[in-house]
């Protein structure tokens, strides 16, 4: 458990720890008898991880039936399965193309939920593994979002292709495409304006910024998509809907520094078995941790 | 995705028929899928219990079990029990005499802080307020930049101090409106996690040091179950007066709105409907207890359609679109409109079930709704509230008259019956009669 983003994201925890210890450390306090009422609150414990009641049925269906097929003995032995169980639902085999190169990366996702901040991170991050960044600005809708990527850019120390506010985004994106090339860039990682999945029309744009991207990268295109580790259920539509749109190649699961658990993740994973690459742990260039299932699976119980 | 309760309910219920009375098992399996449905739709699970506890009581006592619709009355208590916790009254903004009026906005990152803020400047000043926005969010990237780009599309000047003290910034802030003659002052703050306890020490000494008439907390309606940990922390530092809830022209059902409303008591204000500077209104909360429950909000459409129909009397329409009596003219207006709207695929995606559709909605084309403005002026007004009447020799002046062909009226008059027959199912069922449906063929031609 001491993966060096679970510290981080355990500091971020400790500061009030006796309000927000997780739900099922109350479990094992409750002593180790594995009776009815211990179901039902770990029940309500996955429940409140935003897993969602479907993915949560089944999976505590399953785990009574191997508790009583392996005669767990106690409360504690059951939830070490647990979380076997939750870090089992991850894809265990992917690519990792954040790291890969050259790549060209889109950055997708509703609005708020940390695109922008994502980006500037994977800058830093590529940067730092000695690669050759560039940035392209495709939030040419909200205000300020160019500037706020300029930021992010420089503190990263990489350049950033931009417009002006209302321009084309696939504009933006066939000129940073362009000079990807140009400059011989290992990794080009482009903003995008968010949007909700059930806007037809900005789906549609974002359908044709990837068409723009892929005609126009030299290297191969991938889709991030951002999620906020506090949304509920809404985050499983939100996942299918980018899937269909653009197919989505893994995601980045952002504000796992608050206390939210992020659950929805997991019940992704069932349904549409996309990679997390990475974990958003904070505001700061440094915030953006790997993504490790038992670890992940581990905090979610409130094992920390 | 989700089914609707109310059908739930009723497949619940139906099989009972005939068989007399309910029993109490009976009424377990209703409480079983009203803690599912809202579960599903974020309501933390604390708040379920209690909620479904509470209203387990009220259908024994009450008269579900002779009821012969007791799925109907079920779902009645739901809606009632929900609504009444979501807030009786639409509550408004509570402002004193005090000049300027001090509004402070917080709450976590992405929530949609500045917009809101920026929303809520728009509508006072619709209301006759003369605001100004002050930019205290010093941590952000660009983040002042936001709130004076999003001022100047407005015109309604934004103070953005010096430096990086929130605090100073916002006391500037209310000196720069005093000496404007600016009577309201709204606060935008950074984004700011409740367990972090220098920012929220930071929002404290704000509101201590500018003494806001009221505070708003911005919750997105995509939250989770933690929505209850954020806002309980949020009340007992700041202890805001009311809420703003986000995002509502997502699909997400919005049980953060119950879970917030019931551990904090507090209100739920406004409800923020889109990207566009106008998209704030006022939170209703029959219209959420709906949404929550997956009932769909033909209110809330219809009330989107009266911001763009001018003439239009929306009330009438609404009485049309909840009979038959919804006529050519109003399919005709209505086409117009939903081009205003957005197109079909927003405003069908406010019903459930109809955000769904695989594919997509289909968009509507230019010429062809052109064709059919058409045909519908080439009718007589008899035959566009009427179209029962038109008959073969009808169609014939009417498509001579239009310049199309026989058949191409005949199809438009059959889109329409089937159009009006959707409306009818949708006001029938709550929704019901759209799950799993197929648009009408044709209605996406248009
Ligand atoms: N606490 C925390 N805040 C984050 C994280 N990622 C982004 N944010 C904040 O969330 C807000 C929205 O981020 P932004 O990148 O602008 O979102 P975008 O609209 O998706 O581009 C900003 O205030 C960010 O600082 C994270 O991992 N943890
Ligand atoms: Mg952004």
């Amino acid at each position: 458990m001491s993966t060096p983003w679970f510290k981080r994201l355990s500091e971020g925890l400790t500061r009030s720890r006796e309000r927000l210890e997780g739900q099922l450390n109350v479990l094992l306090r409750r002593g180790p008898d594995v009776d009815e009422t211990f179901w039902e609150e770990l029940e309500d414990a996955l429940v409140g991880s935003d897993m969602g009641i479907t993915a949560v049925t089944e999976i505590v269906a399953r785990l009574r039936d191997l508790a009583a097929r392996r005669a767990l003995p106690d409360a504690h032995s059951v939830i070490a399965l647990l979380a076997e169980e939750i870090a089992a639902e991850f894809p265990s085999e992917y690519a990792d193309f954040l790291s890969e190169t050259p790549v060209t990366i889109l950055v997708v996702g509703v609005n708020g939920t940390g695109k922008t901040t994502t980006v500037g991170k994977l800058a830093k991050e590529s940067v730092d593994s000695g690669r050759r960044v560039l940035l392209g600005s495709a939030d040419t809708f909200r205000a300020a979002a160019a500037e706020q990527l300029d930021i992010w850019a420089e503190r990263a120390g990489v350049p950033v292709v931009r417009r002006d506010r209302g321009a084309d985004p696939a504009a933006v994106v066939f000129d940073t495409l362009h000079q990807a090339t140009a400059d011989g860039s290992d990794i080009a990682l482009i903003d995008t304006a968010g949007r909700l999945h059930t806007s037809t029309d900005l789906m549609r744009e974002l359908q044709k910024v990837q068409r723009v991207a892929e005609r126009e990268s030299t290297a191969p295109v991938r889709v991030l998509l951002v999620m906020d580790a506090t949304t509920g259920q809404n985050g499983l539509q939100q996942a299918r809907e980018f899937n269909s749109a653009l197919g989505v190649d893994g995601i980045a699961l952002t504000k796992l520094d608050g206390t939210a658990k992020g659950g929805i993740a997991v019940a992704i994973a069932r349904e549409l078995d996309i990679p997390i690459l990475r974990i958003g742990v904070g505001e700061g260039l440094a915030d953006l941790k790997p993504f490790s299932a038992p670890d992940f699976a581990a905090a979610l119980i409130g094992e920390a | 995705m989700f089914e609707n309760l109310s059908q739930r309910l009723q497949d619940v219920f139906a099989n009972l028929t005939g068989k007399g009375r309910l029993s109490e098992a009976d009424v377990d399996a209703a409480m079983r899928e009203i803690r599912l449905a809202l579960l599903e739709a974020d309501v933390n699970f604390k708040v379920v219990k209690e909620f479904v506890a509470s209203v387990r009581e009220r259908a024994i006592g009450q008269d579900v079990m002779r009821s012969l619709t007791p799925g109907q009355t079920v779902i009645g208590i739901v809606l009632d029990e929900l609504t009444g916790l979501l807030g009786e009254t639409n509550a408004r903004l509570t402002l004193t005499g005090r000049i300027p009026n001090i509004v402070l906005v917080v709450g976590l990152q992405g929530s949609g802080k500045t917009t809101a803020t920026a929303k809520l400047a728009n509508l006072m000043r619709k209301q006759g307020k003369r605001p100004l926005m002050v930019a205290c969010d010093v941590y952000r990237p660009a983040a002042i930049d936001q709130l004076e780009a999003l001022g100047k599309e407005l015109d309604i000047p934004v103070y953005r101090g010096q430096g990086t003290d929130a605090v100073a910034i916002a006391q500037a802030g209310v000196k720069e409106a005093v000496a404007n003659m600016r009577d309201l002052v709204i606060v935008d703050t950074a984004g700011r996690l409740h367990i972090d306890e220098e920012m929220m020490d930071e929002v404290v000494r704000i509101k201590n040091a500018v003494a806001p008439d009221q505070i708003l907390m911005v919750v997105d309606a995509m939250t989770g179950q933690d929505a209850v940990t954020t806002a309980n922390a949020f009340a007992s530092q700041v202890d805001f007066d009311g809420v703003v809830m986000t995002k509502l022209d997502g699909d997400a059902r919005g049980g953060a709105a119950l879970s917030v409303r019931s551990v904090t008591g507090k209100p739920i204000l406004f409800a923020s409907l889109g990207e566009k500077l106008d998209s704030l209104e006022a939170f209703h909360p029959d219209r959420m207890a709906k949404r929550i429950l997956g009932m769909g909000d033909v209110v809330g459409l219809i009330e989107k359609a009266q911001e763009n129909i001018e003439t239009e009397d929306a009330e009438a329409l609404e009485a049309r679109l909840r009979t038959s009596d919804f006529s050519l003219d109003d399919f005709l207006v209505q086409l117009r409109q939903i081009k205003k709207m957005g197109g079909m695929s927003a405003l069908l995606g406010m019903l459930p079930g109809m955000g769904k559709l695989k594919g997509g909605v289909p968009e509507i084309d230019e010429r062809q709704m052109d064709r059919v403005a058409a045909i519908i002026h080439s009718m007589t007004a008899k035959e566009r509230r009427k179209p029962q009447i038109i008959n073969g020799s009808r169609r014939e002046r009417i498509a001579r008259g239009s310049g199309v062909t026989v058949p191409e009226v005949n199809q438009l008059l059959k889109q329409f019956a089937e159009a009006r027959k959707l409306m009818k199912q949708f006001q029938k069922s709550g929704g019901k009669g759209l799950r799993g449906m197929k648009l009408p063929p044709g209605l996406g031609q248009f």
